[in-house]
């Protein structure tokens, strides 16, 4: 019987299906990694080396979170629809001001039109920040109407929390306009959590493995 | 002292910095056209533009307005011949007047940056300047015309 030569010998190696095998597992390998950086959640976030995952003490932190983030203060910005909230009753903001395109509103009723950098004061008026806006309406981020396991699964996925990873979320909890939900001016009931609790459990829920509850 | 450019014009005001623009705007400046309605940004007959932008006097600190540039509707053409003010004459817009201010600045801003706009682009636009004698059908009307005067050049 007639032996394959040397020369012939590498035709019997699948060269072909190695090298596809080969990037396939790179491409997978990549995409990996920048989840690992995105912190996007389906449970990805367990196993971290600095990290412990505890999902009864995440769990438990986020329905803290939750009814902070539920209450009018954060809840009337982060609206299901087209119109921004107002007042403890979170009826639709009056005038029929718009999100707009990039959350700032519309012509003649943009939101720094009546809201000033600070709280303007007296009751009925304005509150104020700095950056007072909805999100844009590319990134609506939706608060209202959302689930505890919505709201926690929306805000760890990177395509749909403003492309925030895990340390720009721990940050995000000590941005101005969040700080501002605590004082929003005369006439507003604020968070039924304190601000410092409220970022305890922000943190735990987040350095503990970012776990959303079942329902 | 704080510096203002109001109407194209430079003015140095000694007040407060938090007193309200509208009250420099009025009382100190003069400049009486710009309406006072309620004080807490629900009306619209404050109206007067910011850099461009519609903002409401009555809760404005004159201290936003420091070294920024300021038109009132005395400044929103040079011999009220903007095409708004030439559509409100034409059909006879204001009845008492005192709101008219303030819907043409918010007009004004709506027409700059939409120059056909739709009835849903106006009240987008318009719906935070209340007028108690009803015009709205004219002021709706009068933005239509002035729109096709504009675009007729």
């Amino acid at each position: 019987m007639k032996q394959p030569s040397a020369a012939s010998a590498h035709h019997f190696l699948p060269v072909k299906t190695i090298t596809v095998v080969v990037v396939v597992l790179s491409v997978i390998a990549a995409t990996a990694a920048t989840f690992k950086d995105r912190n996007d959640f389906a449970g990805y976030t367990a196993g971290y080396d600095d990290m412990s995952s505890d999902s009864v003490k995440s769990v438990a932190a986020f329905m803290k979170v939750y009814k902070v983030l539920m209450s009018p203060r954060c809840m009337n910005c982060h609206p299901a629809g087209d119109q921004p909230l107002q007042g403890d009753d979170s009826h639709v903001h009056t005038m029929n001001v718009q999100r707009g395109k990039d959350g700032t509103g519309v012509y003649a009723l943009k939101c720094t039109n009546c809201h000033q950098p600070t709280n303007t004061p007296g009751v009925n008026t304005p509150p104020g920040n700095p950056k007072w806006q909805l999100p844009p309406s590319d990134m609506k981020m939706v608060f209202q109407g959302k689930t505890p396991r919505q709201l926690a699964l929306q805000i760890m996925n990177y395509n749909q929390n403003g492309h925030k990873n895990k340390k720009q979320l721990l940050e995000h909890a000590r941005d101005t306009l969040v700080k501002a939900g605590w004082h929003m001016g005369e006439g507003r009931m604020p968070p039924s959590l304190s601000y410092n609790n409220f970022l305890i459990a922000w943190d735990t829920w987040i350095n503990n493995g970012a776990y959303a509850p079942k329902r | 002292m704080i510096s203002l450019n109001v109407n194209q014009k430079a003015y140095q005001v000694d007040v407060s910095p938090d007193m309200p623009l509208l009250w420099v705007i009025r009382d100190v400046l003069g400049l009486t056209g710009t309406k006072y309605g309620c004080g807490v940004a629900q009306c619209g007959a404050c109206v007067v533009h910011l850099n461009g932008e519609a903002v409401r006097s009555c809760i404005t600190k004159v201290s936003r307005a420091e070294g920024q540039k300021v038109v009132t509707i005395e400044g929103l053409s040079d011999n009220n011949n903007h095409p708004l003010q030439q559509a409100w004459r034409e059909i006879d817009v204001p009845q008492c007047g005192y709101c008219h201010s303030g819907q043409l600045m918010s007009a004004a801003v709506l027409l700059r940056e939409n120059p056909n706009p739709t009835d849903k682009d106006i009240d987008d636009a318009m719906a935070g300047n209340i007028c108690r004698c009803g015009t709205y059908l004219r002021i709706r009307k009068a933005i239509h015309i002035a729109a096709g005067m504009q675009q007729k050049g």
